[in-house]
């Protein structure tokens, strides 16, 4: 199951990084989406799947999965939700702005000021 | 800490004070505020000395960084004195002089007496410090000091090009120098001056000795102005007055020579060592003297002059460092007193030299001008600077009954030894430094009476001048008077001086010699007829015909033509850095984003692939796995298609809600891995993803296909899935490795700890409740960002932000 799991992570990866290299900014910010969902991923398997029960306390249980993963996955969530509407705002400000949504077209070294 | 670190630090601490003090009182001129602290620090180097001439050494250390040997150690002796003293006590006389000399209206004094200070402290530092790597950053602190105060007149291009000239000579130096610490450091395991010159016999075979004397050398020749460095300190006379007397002929530019002497106990008697120091410090002697006399800038002139008295001073020291080879012996005390009349010739430079800086910048101040074309006959104008000139030149001559006749020659006395020697071949080449030293006599005798005569005799013209020439005031004068008074004192009462200052620096610096006959020699101006006297003789004729008959040998120099070939040579190199630089820069910053991330892609596989590669860290163990369900594979399945699928849709829409799929797919996982939380969270920010993506949506234009083209596509794939197979790779590792037990067993404890049941919610809540409100403030600053992007416009006018 692991080693399915980051198979499928290293799939994800390599889109993710595909579309971090693409010229237009929404395939830019879908990659970082996507990236994240690959690291989420990741995460959850180093501490090991499927052993032990649900990490709430209960009386009959015995061993629990391992819920470190799960606390930073959780905060990871939250902060690339947070990071993906940021970007997404930018993206469009950036378009309101420039008239692009290309970042090959965006150069802006020499003609700034 | 010992009272020596403290005064150490007072200069530093004060040049962080005197801004305030400014501030405070805005009608005091702020020399006054500074004037105080060498004058304080000097009577406690005076009250020093009669210890130090007892033979006593002042030792004090503080820990800094223990594990990198790094000790703030100080260290006292009989060499460190002396420079001690002209710091403080030339430093105070600046400081006095600098009152009269830099107007309050006009300057801006709180940098100046700040930067002085800094300096100050700086270089107390570099002379007292035992530790290889605190010297080091005296030193660098020294030139920092200097650029800043070079560049005072800041506004002037001039200002600027000198200051960044010395700096990236100087500095460039140092950093060789440090280069040098290092592998003495390597050589020994020591950072202590003292215990590497304790260690000097077992490191001589060592592989490491040459390359490290060599670039030890490089550092002080670079500071103190050796030929082909020198080409920085004619620049640096940009600074104002007080300052070149101060930092480019009294003390800094003796750093060089500082670092010289302390470490000839340990690379005295090396053969490269000696002909390097004496070969170059000869031939600058000789290369400063003869520009000397072609300038027309007074304070140019006095540059090159001291350019070629350090020049005479390291050759000095070249020379005396023979006296090391083979071990003390009876033999070999003789070229002892090279080292000798080097240290005496370095307190007589300091004297003369800094008074004659004080009276040309008196010149300047009270006429307006430097250039020896245009003043002439101001003697019956200013006749007590005219006498002041009078005894620093001649001093700087050497003639008597001034200090400099003494010291010129005992470096007579010393170079005529040299001729003597038989080791390093100097049978061959002996012959050499008396010829060069005489011719470059000559020309000091030129150019120190082209200071006196060109200046204050000859026809007075008023029209060339740009002020009534006057006296200058009474607190301006004091110190070149009290320097001129030490110049003749000198004459008078050298042996004072030798038993105090210069016997303890003998011992220091030719520690195997301590106290041994005829180290310290008698001097006294006279030594009935001898061979010194005639060459003195010599250079005061040759000298006064040179000076007479100018006009018709000045063709001389058009072989050196104006535009001197090392400093066109430094300028070209820098002209070709620029460029090169930019055009190097320009190939690679693109100003692509996407380029960017090729080599920030690139540099990961690279390191990281590489670093998993070459500690052969890759183990694939899939023994623990757990088992693999249907449904689960099925899911895993959907995934995978869902996320190469995106790669190849043509709508925005299409992409979005793959990744939908991805997100809710990731849910399901979250639920099959006992994560119920983790679910939760994801299915509701999954759906205000997807929905903030289609917001987006309606304000962007659908997006325009990517090229297709195999050679952007070919870069992209290949850095894609190298990076995917190094994120699989690095995670089986990972798995493979588990090197150390995991800490997860101590949160299910939570409920006796943190009082809570949900393990995970405990952890965020309670455990790592510090992170949990850090990422709500993170969540913050994104809403805020969020916020200003869509609601802050630009006014229609549109410039208000840039007016503000």
């Amino acid at each position: 199951m692991e080693t399915m799991i980051i198979l499928l992570a290293g799939v994800l990866v390599s889109v993710a990084t595909y579309l971090l290299l693409s010229k237009n900014m929404i395939r830019v910010v879908l990659g970082t989406a996507i990236l994240s969902h690959a690291v989420h991923l990741l995460l959850m398997t180093m501490g090991g799947l499927k052993i032990g029960s649900v990490p709430i306390l209960g009386d009959t249980v015995e061993t629990y999965t391992d819920a470190l993963p799960q606390a930073l996955i959780l905060t990871a969530i939250v902060i690339s939700f947070a990071v993906t509407a940021f970007f997404l705002v930018l993206v469009y400000r950036t378009y309101q702005t420039t008239g692009t949504d290309n970042l090959l077209e965006m150069k802006g070294t020499e003609e700034d000021e | 800490m010992t009272s020596i670190h403290i005064l150490l630090l007072i200069p530093i601490l004060a040049a962080f004070l005197i801004p305030v003090i400014g501030r405070q009182f805005p009608k005091l001129h702020l020399g006054w505020a500074a004037l105080p602290i060498p004058i304080v620090l000097f009577s406690f180097f005076v009250s020093k000395v009669s210890s130090i001439s007892a033979g006593e050494t002042f030792t004090g250390s503080v820990a800094w960084i223990r594990a990198l040997d790094l000790y703030f150690s100080v260290y006292l002796d009989g060499l460190s004195l002396i420079f001690t003293l002209l710091i403080t006590g030339i430093g105070s006389l600046v400081v006095l002089y600098s009152i009269f000399y830099l107007s309050k209206e006009r300057e801006s004094l709180s940098h100046f007496y700040a930067y002085l200070l800094l300096f100050m402290g700086a270089m107390l530092g570099v002379v007292l410090s035992d530790n290889l790597m605190v010297l080091y950053l005296f030193w660098e602190l020294t030139s920092i000091s200097s650029f800043l105060l070079i560049a005072f007149w800041f506004r002037r291009k001039k200002s600027r090009y000198g200051a960044q000239k010395s700096f990236l000579i100087t500095v460039g130096g140092g950093i060789s120098m440090l280069v040098g610490f290092i592998m003495l450091q390597v050589m020994t395991g020591t950072n202590s001056v003292q215990e590497i010159i304790a260690m000097r016999d077992s490191i001589q075979e060592h592989e490491l000795f040459v390359p490290a004397l060599v670039l030890i050398l490089l550092g002080a020749f670079t500071k103190s102005a050796q030929f082909p460095f020198h080409i920085w300190l004619p620049d640096a006379m940009e600074a104002p007055t007080p300052v070149s007397a101060y930092l480019h002929s009294a003390t800094m530019v003796k750093a060089g020579l500082f670092l010289v002497a302390r470490f000839t106990p340990v690379f005295g008697g090396e053969a490269t060592w000696f002909w390097l120091v004496s070969g170059v410090g000869i031939f600058t002697m000789f290369w400063g003297s003869f520009s000397a006399v072609r300038q027309k800038d007074l304070k140019a002139l006095l540059a090159y002059s001291t350019i070629s008295q350090l020049g005479l001073i390291m050759s000095l020291f070249g020379l005396g460092s023979a006296a090391l080879q083979g071990g003390a012996s009876a033999e070999s005390v003789i070229y002892t007193k090279a080292i000798f009349a080097a240290l005496f010739h370095l307190v007589n430079h300091s004297t003369f030299k800094g008074a004659l800086f004080m009276v040309v910048g008196i010149v300047d101040h009270e006429v307006g001008t430097r250039d020896i074309r245009k003043l002439g006959g101001l003697i019956s104008l200013m006749p007590i600077t005219f006498t002041l000139t009078v005894i620093s030149s001649f001093s700087m001559a050497g003639l008597p009954p001034f200090n400099g006749f003494l010291s010129k020659e005992m470096f007579f006395t010393a170079v005529l030894n040299a001729n003597e020697m038989t080791i390093f071949s100097m049978d061959t080449w002996g012959l050499l430094f008396p010829i060069i030293a005489w011719i470059g006599s000559i020309f000091t005798f030129t150019y120190s009476m082209i200071v006196v005569f060109r200046t204050f005799l000859g026809p007075y013209r008023r029209e060339k001048l740009e002020k009534d020439p006057h006296e200058a005031p009474v607190g301006m004068l004091i110190s070149p008077i009290i320097l001129c008074m030490l110049v003749i004192l000198l004459f008078f009462v050298p042996n004072r001086l030798s038993d105090y200052l210069l016997s303890p620096a003998m011992n220091s610096i030719l520690p195997a010699y301590q106290n041994m006959d005829g180290l310290i020699p008698k001097i006294s101006p006279w030594h009935g007829f001898n061979l010194e006297l005639f060459m003195t003789a010599g250079v005061v004729l040759l000298g006064a015909f040179l000076l007479r008959t100018y006009r018709y040998w000045n063709v001389v120099y058009d072989f050196f033509p104006e535009k001197r070939s090392i400093d066109r040579g430094y300028q070209w190199m820098l002209a070709r850095g620029e460029s090169g630089s930019k055009r190097a820069t320009d190939r690679y910053m693109t100003g692509f984003l996407t380029n960017y991330l090729y080599y920030i892609y690139g540099f990961l596989l690279l390191v990281v692939g590489g670093t998993l590669w070459l500690t052969g860290s890759i183990v694939i163990d899939t023994s623990n796995d757990a088992p693999v369900s249907v449904y689960e594979g099925i899911i895993i399945v959907i995934m995978a298609t869902a996320a190469i699928s995106i790669l190849f849709t043509k709508s925005r829409m299409t992409a979005t809600l793959l990744n939908g799929v991805l997100g809710y797919s990731i849910a399901i996982f979250f639920v099959l891995f006992r994560a119920p939380d983790l679910a939760l969270t994801q299915l509701v920010v999954e759906t205000v993803t997807t929905v903030l993506f289609l917001l987006c949506f309606y304000h962007l234009p659908e997006w325009s296909k990517e090229e297709r083209s195999l050679k952007v596509r070919f870069p992209k794939m290949v850095v894609s899935i190298g990076t995917g197979a190094l994120t699989v790779l690095l995670a089986l590792s990972v798995q493979g490795n588990k090197m150390f037990e995991s800490i997860s067993s101590y949160f299910e404890d939570s409920y006796k700890l943190a009082g809570g049941r949900n393990i995970v919610n405990s952890i965020l809540g309670d455990f790592r409740a510090f992170d949990t409100m850090l990422e709500v403030v993170v969540l913050f600053i994104a809403g805020v960002g969020v916020y200003t992007l869509i609601k802050l416009k630009e006014p229609k006018g549109g410039d208000d932000i840039e007016r503000e």
